[in-house]
């Protein structure tokens, strides 16, 4: 029941903000409902046990010529991305007070409403449900990114949403294949998880599965959409992309992909491993050569993602750990990124690294904030960034020494970077454009000190949140390995 | 039998009613009458019955009449402003509708090869001249000779099918025919090879399938924008029922000869379909091309013959039929106030006429088979269904064709939304807005909840 509320709370704040057809109103209602959704999230996290156990299931049929049912529940990964999504979410919703969006009780029903669709995938035990949250959480940030975009966002929009809809496809016919070997006649997890299928039936299935996850976190070389949506979306619509919705690719592989078809993927993983280093790479290397911000914020985040990608395919417990907590940092650091670039582009109209320059001078608490964001991002240890991307690394080493290594020394690069624009952003002299630059303040400052807070916290002390997710990722690897060997 | 009787007497008491020049009571005879031809459908539910060997009224007929008389009362209540701008003869108009929905359910309900004939002739011969029926357009008079000498050309074929099968078994009941396929397995008579293929393409001529299409964009451009719905949804709609009472009853045991010639037509029908409709600039033959892919994806209920396909048609059949009807509701709106019904000319329509916008993109998302609308339900029951049977590659060919369809689909809801377009006002009177809200409801209960229509039949 309390996850149902925790579900279908944003949608019903969706309608109510559509009706509010004051701009300032609409703004207030969303943020409102977000705060709830927030405060629910927080009343499961406090009720939830962290063992290996589904909690708060709710399971009615729904469909029932067909199969299908309304199966959620949270377990401890799941309970990570809800997270996740109800922090982001009013964070995300605050960061656009500062802008006048027309429209705006649509613009904010649709970020609710695609707050359903996210919310639906991360709890869906059954995988009709997750392909319908899957579509859910796609047409709204559509309809936002192409409708308050700036430049060509309807082209660059389009090649989006048709390649997410591409692999969301050949995900439904993955599901639709697994449902009618079921014997069952379901698409219960569970009895996903129980199928026996051969090593070319998993194989074909790990595909159908793995190409929709690779569109959407995106894996090198299915990533071509993704800075150009990042760029030109709306900064709200960048944060829910980056912050939140390539979690959902990431989710997918973790509860879909590894235990249903465990063969499959260990047969393909060192493809993939391989593949996700390169995007680290090639990534890390592209965002080195940009010279707009925003542009070399997307790129990173790749970067950043590959590594998670290959920290997963390890199937070691370090990776899986690594990455729940990597999902959880990574988001609130990208949004946080995004975040300051929104407020210099708002102000000053560019994100061009070489434009700026000396705003620390005429604005000290948004040099701090930008600063403590930028470590949290190159994982420097005391951050949120540091253990998991630690725990990351050091699976991808103890599965092949040289990929590590490359990885490791990636990471190091993209330190680089980062701090190399940063130092052209923020130090230095101020020249005509930045000298007029006003500090942050208001929403702005709620903002950025509540992620500062978020990346202090956790870096110094991450244990409970890794400990909510433990449980659950150890059950999972037993599952895969019993399945294994099983088979062999 | 009360059904066909109704809308029968109804259609003469409009044609009278004309006569008298009382031309504010038509449209409420018209949709009176249409109500209680639903009530009979619904009271009927659950009793088949069969009419002089002639006519078995079961549950198969009737849930595709009531789609039929639904989507016919929709058409109708489109007609308020329209037809007063076009013609002098409002009443012959609904009078041939009428007989149109007549010669449907007969098509819908036949039990014998030659209802199956009278059926077809009673609907066409009524939309040769509804085609046409400006007669002083030139591109409407197109329209209806095009469609006529095609129509003329399959029904031709239709019948030459059906005597040849009447020389194989000397019956045209359908089910002495499958009894007599049953009973003959290993030794089926050579002329139903022939008869069967011959009916197959005189009905796909009438569903417009590919390679039997090519009427189709002409007519459906030409023809008054109203005719042009009613053609697209209610009368495909019937041509789909008609097919499955045949090929998923008589011709069942047949099902591994025609079946390989049906897939190649499927496949034709869908790719030539939707990459076509790509490339189109004019709504209304975009729209026409889209009905051809559509047909594609209601032939996968044939593919692969189970207990559920009458009933994926059905939901397809209703998707498919309310999504259009919003898409054609708004067109006809649109054209009367810009002249055009280039994909243009919806342009900026979000600012003109929020609601018709709304509309029209669930429309459009149920069409393209999106997820939570009716459209997608019936897209998921189809390919479920060619799944079970392992036609993985048809699945994939018809995935791909589906992504094609996303890219036309959404040049439309980018239209709407996100091109700065003439503001000019567009007011939408209130039997339209009844029909664009009733339809977008239904698409969106039936994508939401589908338990209500699956396996109803």
């Amino acid at each position: 029941m309390e996850l149902l509320i925790l579900i279908f709370l944003p949608l019903v704040g969706a309608i109510a903000t559509a009706l509010f057809t004051k701009r300032n109103t609409a703004k207030v209602a969303a943020l409102v409902f977000s705060i709830f959704s927030l405060a629910v999230a927080i009343g499961l996290l406090c009720k939830f046990t962290p063992d290996a156990s589904t909690q708060f299931v709710v399971n009615f049929p729904w469909i029932e010529q067909l199969g299908i049912n309304f199966h959620a529940g949270i377990d401890g990964i799941s309970m990570i991305t809800v997270l996740l999504t109800n922090v982001l979410t009013p964070l995300i919703i605050l960061a656009s007070f500062k802008h006048e969006y027309k429209n705006a009780n649509a613009f904010y029903a649709l970020v609710l409403f695609m707050q359903t669709g996210l919310l639906l995938v991360f709890t869906a035990l059954d995988a009709f449900l997750f392909y319908i949250g899957w579509e859910a959480a796609l047409i709204p940030i559509y309809f936002i990114c192409a409708t308050w975009g700036g430049k060509d966002r309807i082209k660059v929009n389009m090649k989006f949403f048709v390649y997410t809809i591409a692999g969301s496809l050949f995900m439904l016919l993955g599901i639709i294949y697994l449902f009618l070997q079921n014997p069952a006649n379901n698409f219960e997890l569970a009895e996903f998880y129980k199928l026996e299928l051969d090593a070319t039936q998993q194989g074909w299935i790990f595909w159908a599965f793995f190409i929709a996850f690779a569109i959407k976190m995106p894996i090198f070389p299915f990533h071509t959409w993704q800075p150009d949506t990042y760029t030109t979306a709306p900064t709200p619509g960048t944060m829910l992309l980056s912050g939140i919705m390539l979690k959902m690719g990431i989710y997918g592989v973790i509860r879909w992909l590894l235990p249903v078809v465990p063969q499959g993927v260990q047969d393909w993983t060192h493809i993939v491993i391989v593949l996700a280093i390169i995007g680290v790479v090639y990534a890390a290397i592209i965002a080195f050569m940009q010279k707009d911000a925003k542009r070399l914020v997307a790129y990173s985040s790749v970067s950043h993602v590959g590594l998670i990608a290959a920290g997963i395919f390890t199937l070691s417990h370090q990776g899986l750990q690594g990455s729940m907590i990597q999902m959880l940092s990574h988001g609130i650091n990208v949004i946080g990124l995004f975040f300051v670039l929104d407020i210099i582009n708002s102000r000053l109209a560019t994100n061009k690294v070489d434009e700026l320059g000396g705003l620390a001078k005429v604005a000290p608490q948004l040099a701090i904030t930008f600063l403590i964001i930028l470590l949290g991002t190159v994982a420097l240890p005391g951050t949120n960034g540091f253990i998991g991307e630690f725990l990351l690394l050091m699976s991808v080493y103890s599965y092949n020494a040289w990929l590590g290594a490359v990885a490791g020394l990636t990471i190091i690069f993209g330190a680089v970077y980062m701090f190399r624009s940063y130092q052209k952003i923020m130090l230095g002299e101020t020249n005509a454009l930045t000298a007029g630059f006003k500090d942050i303040n208001g929403t702005e400052k709620v903002v950025l000190y509540t992620i500062c807070a978020l990346i202090i916290v956790i870096g110094v002390y991450p244990k409970p949140l890794m400990q909510i997710s433990d449980a659950s990722v150890q059950h999972l690897l037993q599952q895969i390995n019993h399945k294994l060997t099983g088979i062999n | 039998m009360n059904i066909i009787i109704t809308i029968a007497l109804t259609a003469l008491v409009v044609l009278y009613t004309g006569l008298f020049k009382a031309k504010k009571a038509l449209l409420p005879i018209t949709l009176l009458g249409l109500l209680v031809a639903l009530g009979f459908t619904i009271c009927s539910w659950d009793q088949p019955t069969v009419h002089f060997g002639m006519m078995q009224i079961d549950n198969f007929a009737l849930a595709f009449a009531s789609i039929s008389i639904i989507g016919t009362f929709f058409i109708f209540l489109l007609t308020q402003r329209y037809f007063a701008e076009n013609s002098q003869n409002i009443a012959e108009y609904f009078t041939l509708i009428l007989f149109a929905l007549c010669g449907i359910i007969i098509m819908v309900s036949y039990k014998n090869l030659s209802m199956l004939f009278v059926g077809i002739e009673i609907m066409s011969v009524c939309l040769y001249i509804l085609a046409g029926i400006r007669k002083l357009n030139f591109a409407s008079n197109e329209a209806s000779l095009k469609y006529f000498l095609m129509g003329a050309f399959s029904t031709g074929f239709l019948l030459f099918g059906i005597a040849l099968i009447y020389g194989a078994t000397g019956s045209f009941d359908i089910d002495v025919i499958q009894t007599n396929l049953v009973n003959n397995v290993t030794n089926v008579s050579p002329l139903f090879y022939p008869g069967i293929i011959l009916i197959m393409v005189g009905l796909c001529f009438k569903v417009g399938a590919a390679p039997f299409h090519f009427w189709t964009p002409d007519v459906y451009e030409g023809a008054p924008s109203l005719i042009t719905a009613f053609m697209s949804t209610v009368v495909k709609t019937a041509g789909f029922a008609a097919f499955l009472r045949l090929f998923a009853g008589a011709f069942e045991p047949l099902h591994d000869f025609w079946m390989p010639a049906l897939m190649v037509i499927v496949i034709i029908t869908l790719c030539l379909g939707n990459i076509t409709a790509l490339y189109q600039k004019n709504f209304k033959r975009m729209l026409a091309y889209s009905s051809i892919s559509h047909a594609g994806y209601l032939l996968f209920s044939l593919i692969v013959l189970t207990a559920h396909s009458a009933s994926n048609v059905l939901v397809y059949a209703a998707a498919y039929t309310f999504a259009s009807i919003v898409a054609f509701a708004v067109l006809i709106n649109v054209k009367q106030k810009t002249g055009s019904d280039d994909i243009e000319s919806f342009n900026g329509l979000a600012k003109r006429n929020p609601l018709a916008a709304l509309a029209l993109t669930i429309a459009m998302l149920s069409l393209a088979g999106i997820p939570l609308t009716a459209g997608f339900i019936g897209k998921y029951v189809m390919f479920l269904n060619v799944m079970e049977n392992y036609q993985v590659i048809l699945v994939v060919i018809a995935i791909l064709n589906a992504l094609v369809g996303f890219y036309y689909y959404f040049r439309v809801i980018i239209a709407v939304y996100f091109k700065e377009g003439k503001e000019v006002e567009l007011d939408t009177p209130v039997q339209y807005k009844v029909v664009l809200v009733i339809s977008t409801i239904v698409i969106l209960v039936l994508g939401i909840y589908p338990a209500l229509i699956l396996n109803l039949i």
